[in-house]
């Protein structure tokens, strides 16, 4: 192909004339448009001719920044660019280096030389375009071969180029730590400056690197105090007002000096960017200082009833940062928070949702979520459910802690089921299950929610609300000595819209429609034992109302969908629920008493006994089941049809020997023996049992072996916890074997057969993991040989074998175990939930450390007066051998001069004035961080030895690092004002 | 790093000027311009000028056709950020006598001749009009 011709430079199109073309063109050919010009630039950027290369770059910028186009390719040619002579010329080539270059752009160590030259040359905005260029893509190595040039123009009289070297040092400080030794002094030294925008520039600095590892800027408190009172500029205020926000909490009597001078600013300046960092400041850093507070509390009312929406959303936002410290602030400005609730704005809505969520106390959170449910109800869906969402997070927080009346909280939620859009229904399922498990006063009110939710075929048509149905039905089944009517539950539960659930919720339907059949019939047959082991109803409920819902509530729903399968005559007194209650109420009146309604309504079981269980309703209930339910044996889904398979063979059973049992009541032959009747009697016994386990107060009685029986616990886990927990499960899975195996053998004897291969697998797994994250497991390694050693419980001649060292660790075991997992069996929940927790932390802690680590304990070094001769520093290199090899002659040189340059800033800095507030420190701290540096340079080596992964040399540096802090802080105060 | 980019995008989406202080990808950088442009202008004058986007803080602010949007950390000042788009389009007014998007447009080098004035490695270094536009007017004398 032939090369560019003097054509191409000739008719080349301009910078201009590209965008013209753009604008021409429509979207569609817009495309084909640009591939044609990337084409020319191709073509073009290849020319020798400088000018044409240039625009043809020039151009490239333009599609890249604007268009999207990748231009890593033209790497080359933008070096070529940025050494022309031609200042308009370099610009585009620097432009292209700063929009294109990034650290693995592998070109870039040839542009070393070329902004050396630039840095030290005589035309100021030369210098200017590589500042600017080098503080976008520099890299380590720029960074490592530069560092004396920017040391140089740090010293600059130009602020026009000391300003900017000071941005980039930032840059330097990021990739090469050692930088700090080089440059620190002369950054301090600029504090002092009299010229606004370097003392801009250099506290945009100092910012940055405080807000990373404020404890290191500790000794510069002077300086910075200097400039929070005597500037009058207020980007550098804001800044300063940072850095102190980060100081303060350090050191207290830094803050009792900072607070008077925030405040002075806080009421004299009229800049809101300037009050607001104020109020930020003290909200965050210098809250307890009341008169402070108060002003800041003050200037946060005058931003809440501005108009403009940015001052409200921010006062927002400043007073749930000081919310959870002093919350009477965000008490005083209820109301306004409240009115933001329905502002245009989402964003300032969510900010009010949140202050009210931090309101809420057992006082207060039945008004407050009165007032979320109306503003829930006006607003669209999204912000409705977010109202929902932290109603009902805030309010199971802590295991209800907040919630003294649990039978508002269960209505409220049967409410919040009700509202259209809810999308929370997979959390109203778990708390309505919850509350029924721990709660035992409030189940009679559960039963009556879950009654209504049941009732309402409406409901059966919408998805969302299935899984609240699941919790009802449950609920129902569960508690159903509670129910007012269980023959109206038995309705509610076989209605045919039921077939709009989903199996796995229908089987749930089913299961409960067999604890109410059971209870009905137990009732009817054993009259006398149903009063004496249904516990009676507490009397707290209105009974005027509920028998008014009932029946109106009733004539409207299941009209519609329950009347059509019942076609047939016979059934119909039974299947209709409104005719049900119509029955009920002529038996009472029949029974000759006019208030009987009333009492019914209130102590349940005893008109229950006397009035619905006759043998006609019986019947009634027993065709009502089979007829529904015949049908669904021939499901396929196994959950549905196995359970249905139950309920039709007790049924049966019922329906033969009715009669018989029948004539022997009405002679009442005591002791007759029916098969049917012992077959109610043990299976209401059962579902009597199983309350045992699930509630509260059952498993408080569980003595401790047994109570470790956390099957469900695992369960929980393995949803928790995604991919790592598989071990963690069989932390619990090991413990339980032990203690149950051998103090009440007989509990577990099948179970631990089964599982001693598994426990066994689990093991090994816990070992490998522990091996892994040997960081994570504080006890000792005693533990592990434990329960790797240890056999499974039940194995009675391994456990002969190992039984000295089992006796014993079987009781470490326990030792170990016991303490974590007793809350855990109170609230298993919580603890669950915390273990994720604690990982997080654990995580999120240790990585910045490490990461700024290395900058800050240079600062401290040059702070503290450390002398460290860069030499013999090892670099932090990340490049490639070969790479190094052949820049060791090049390193030697500068270094040497880094050393001399390192001490001329010092005598610089012992000469000015304010060497005063380091001498002390200098003196006194020189042996010790001295030797600090030293362990933490073999550290460092040995951690370049052995790869980062190491976790226990993560662990060793950091224990270092703060020997180092704690030593270093008697030192601070000396330093202070 | 303070200011980790700025953008300026019309009524339309289109973006007029880019300016990132770290880096991105090219796919990353036009996921992230979709989003926040989308967000951003989705919203009315009587909304507050923040949106809080991934780690981001955006502050923006509309001039006429023209979106300038701010992408900070969280630590970052809002109002000083409005004030700043401000003195931006202050100084770009000033120098191209009613600054509107066809000026940033074609003179798009010149821009972020400005920005890099105003603005390195994501700290605001100068906030003198004048002292923003010396180089610049001397670059115009020169060519």
């Amino acid at each position: 192909m032939a090369g560019p011709s003097l054509m191409d430079s000739l008719f080349q199109r301009s910078l201009d004339d590209l965008i013209k073309g753009l604008r021409l063109h429509q979207p569609t050919s817009e495309s084909t448009f640009i591939s044609k010009s990337l084409d020319e630039i191709r073509r073009e950027i290849k020319s020798t001719d400088p000018q044409t290369k240039s625009t043809a770059l020039q151009k490239l910028n333009y599609l890249h920044s604007l268009h999207g186009l990748d231009m890593s390719w033209a790497a080359f040619h933008a070096i070529e660019v940025i050494s022309s002579q031609n200042f308009q010329q370099k610009k585009v080539g620097y432009l292209a280096a700063s929009l294109s270059f990034h650290s693995s752009t592998d070109v870039i160590l040839l542009l070393t030389n070329q902004l050396r030259k630039d840095l030290s040359s005589n035309n100021v905005f030369e210098v200017s375009l590589a500042l600017e260029c080098l503080s976008m893509i520099c890299t380590v190595d720029l960074a490592r071969d530069l560092t004396p040039e920017i040391f140089t123009l740090l010293g600059s009289t130009k602020s026009f180029i000391k300003k900017k070297a000071i941005a980039t040092v930032l840059r330097i400080f990021e990739k090469y730590p050692d930088a700090v030794r080089v440059c620190f002094k002369r950054l301090i030294e600029n504090l002092e400056s009299n010229d606004v925008g370097i003392v801009s520039a250099v506290m945009g600095v100092f910012c940055e690197l405080a807000l990373k590892e404020p404890k290191s800027y500790l000794p510069l408190a002077p300086e910075f105090y200097r400039i929070l009172v005597d500037s009058r500029n207020n980007w550098v205020l804001i800044k300063v007002l940072k850095v102190f926000s980060k100081l303060a909490i350090l050191e207290p009597r830094l803050a009792k000096r900072v607070v008077e001078p925030i405040c002075e600013h806080m009421r004299r300046s009229g800049a809101k960017s300037l009050v607001f960092e104020c109020v930020r400041t003290i909200l965050s850093s210098l809250s307890e200082y009341e008169s402070a507070l108060k002003l800041a509390v003050e200037k946060v009312r005058e931003f809440l009833v501005d108009d403009d929406p940015n001052l409200k959303y921010l006062g927002l936002q400043a007073l749930s940062v000081v919310s959870l410290k002093h919350l009477w602030a965000v008490l005083e400005n209820k109301d306004l928070v409240i009115k933001s609730l329905s502002d245009d704005d989402p964003n300032i809505k969510l900010e009010a949702l949140q202050l009210v969520m931090a309101m809420v106390s057992e006082d207060n959170v039945h008004e407050i979520c009165k007032v979320l449910i109306s503003y829930a109800l006006k607003s669209e869906p999204a912000f409705c459910n977010e109202i929902l969402g932290s109603i009902l997070s805030t309010c199971c927080r802590n295991v209800y802690e907040i919630i003294i009346d649990f039978d508002w909280y269960v209505s409220l939620l049967g409410e919040i089921s009700r509202i259209p859009h809810c999308q929370n229904g997979e959390e109203i399922e778990k708390q309505l299950i919850d509350i029924g498990m721990r709660v035992k006063d409030v189940r009679s009110e559960l039963v009556r929610v879950g009654r209504e939710l049941l009732i309402d075929p409406a409901l059966l048509g919408n998805p969302v609300i299935h899984r609240i149905l699941s919790a009802a039905a449950w609920v129902s089944g569960e508690y159903v000595e509670l129910s007012k009517n269980p023959f109206e539950l038995m309705e509610a539960l076989l209605q045919p819209r039921t077939i709009l659930l989903p199996p796995s919720i229908r089987a749930i339907y089913v299961q409960s429609a067999f604890k109410v059949l059971i209870f009905c019939l137990y009732s009817y047959l054993f009259p006398d034992e149903a009063v004496a082991s249904s516990p009676s109803l507490p009397v707290d409920l209105d009974p005027g109302v509920t028998s008014s819902i009932s029946p109106k509530e009733f004539s409207e729903s299941s009209d519609v969908v329950v009347t059509e399968p019942l076609a047939d005559r016979e059934m119909d007194e039974g299947f209709n629920p409104r005719d049900i209650s119509q029955s009920l109420e002529d038996v009472s009146v029949g029974n000759g008493g006019d208030t009987v309604i009333a009492h019914e309504q209130t102590s349940c079981s005893a008109t229950l006994k006397k009035d619905y269980f006759t043998q006609e309703s019986i019947v009634k209930l027993l065709d009502l089941v089979e007829r529904t339910l015949c049908p669904l044996m021939g499901t396929h889904e196994v959950e549905i049809q196995e359970r249905v398979g139950n309920i039709r063979g007790l049924t049966e059973l019922i329906k033969q020997e009715l009669p018989e049992f029948l004539v022997h009541k009405e002679r009442n032959v005591e002791g007759v023996k029916v098969k049917a009747l012992e077959i109610v009697k043990l299976m209401h016994d059962a579902f009597l049992e199983e309350l045992g386990p699930v509630s509260t107060s059952a498993q408080e009685r569980v003595p401790i072996p047994e109570g470790l029986m956390l099957m469900e616990n695992l369960g929980d886990l393995e949803g928790i916890c995604g991919d790592i927990q598989l071990p963690i499960p069989s932390q619990f899975c090991f413990g339980m074997p032990h203690s149950g195996g051998r103090e009440s053998t007989s509990l577990f004897n099948q179970q631990t057969d089964e599982e001693s291969e598994t426990s066994y697998e689990c093991t090994s797994l816990l070992a490998e993991h522990r091996k892994r994250h040997g960081l994570y497991y504080l006890p000792s390694e005693k533990l592990e040989t434990i329960s790797n050693a240890c056999p499974p419980a039940k194995d009675p001649q391994q456990s002969d074998d190992l039984n000295d060292d089992g006796q014993d660790l079987v009781k470490l075991t326990e030792q170990s175990l016991v303490p974590k997992k007793k809350p855990n069996r109170a609230k298993p929940r919580p603890v669950v939930v915390k273990l994720d927790e604690v990982d997080g932390i654990t995580i999120a802690v240790s990585k910045p450390e490490s990461k700024d680590y290395l900058i800050s304990g240079a600062v401290r070094e040059v702070l503290l007066g450390n002398e460290v001769s860069s030499a013999q520093h090892k670099l932090p290199d990340k490049s490639s051998n070969k790479r190094r090899e052949k820049d060791k002659l090049d390193i030697d040189q500068p270094s040497d001069t880094k050393e001399n340059l390192a001490n001329v800033g010092k005598s610089e800095t012992s000469t000015s004035k304010k060497s005063k507030h380091h001498i002390p420190g200098k003196e006194r701290k020189h042996k010790s961080s001295r030797k600090n540096a030293d362990e933490r340079e073999d550290v460092q080596k040995d951690k370049t030895k052995s790869g980062h992964h190491n976790p226990r040399h993560k662990a060793r540096q950091r224990a270092d690092d703060n020997v180092d802090v704690i030593a270093q802080t008697p030192v601070i105060p000396d330093f202070l004002l | 790093m303070g200011i980790r980019f700025i953008l300026m995008v019309n009524k339309q989406g289109q973006t007029r000027l880019a300016q990132y202080f770290e880096y991105l990808t090219l796919e990353e950088r036009r996921a992230l311009e979709g989003e926040i442009v989308r967000k951003c202008l989705a919203r009315n004058d009587q909304q507050c000028s923040f949106v809080e986007h991934r780690n981001y803080k955006i502050v923006y602010r509309r001039y006429a056709s023209l979106f300038f949007l701010v992408g900070v950390d969280n630590e970052e000042n809002e109002l000083a950020i409005l004030e700043f788009i401000h003195l931006l389009v202050e100084t770009m007014d000033r120098h191209f006598g009613n600054v509107c998007e066809l000026d940033i447009m074609f003179h798009l080098e010149k821009a972020h001749f400005m920005l890099e004035e105003m603005v390195m490695n994501g700290c605001i270094v100068e906030t003198s009009k004048s002292n923003i536009l010396t180089p610049i007017q001397l670059l115009d004398k020169a060519s």
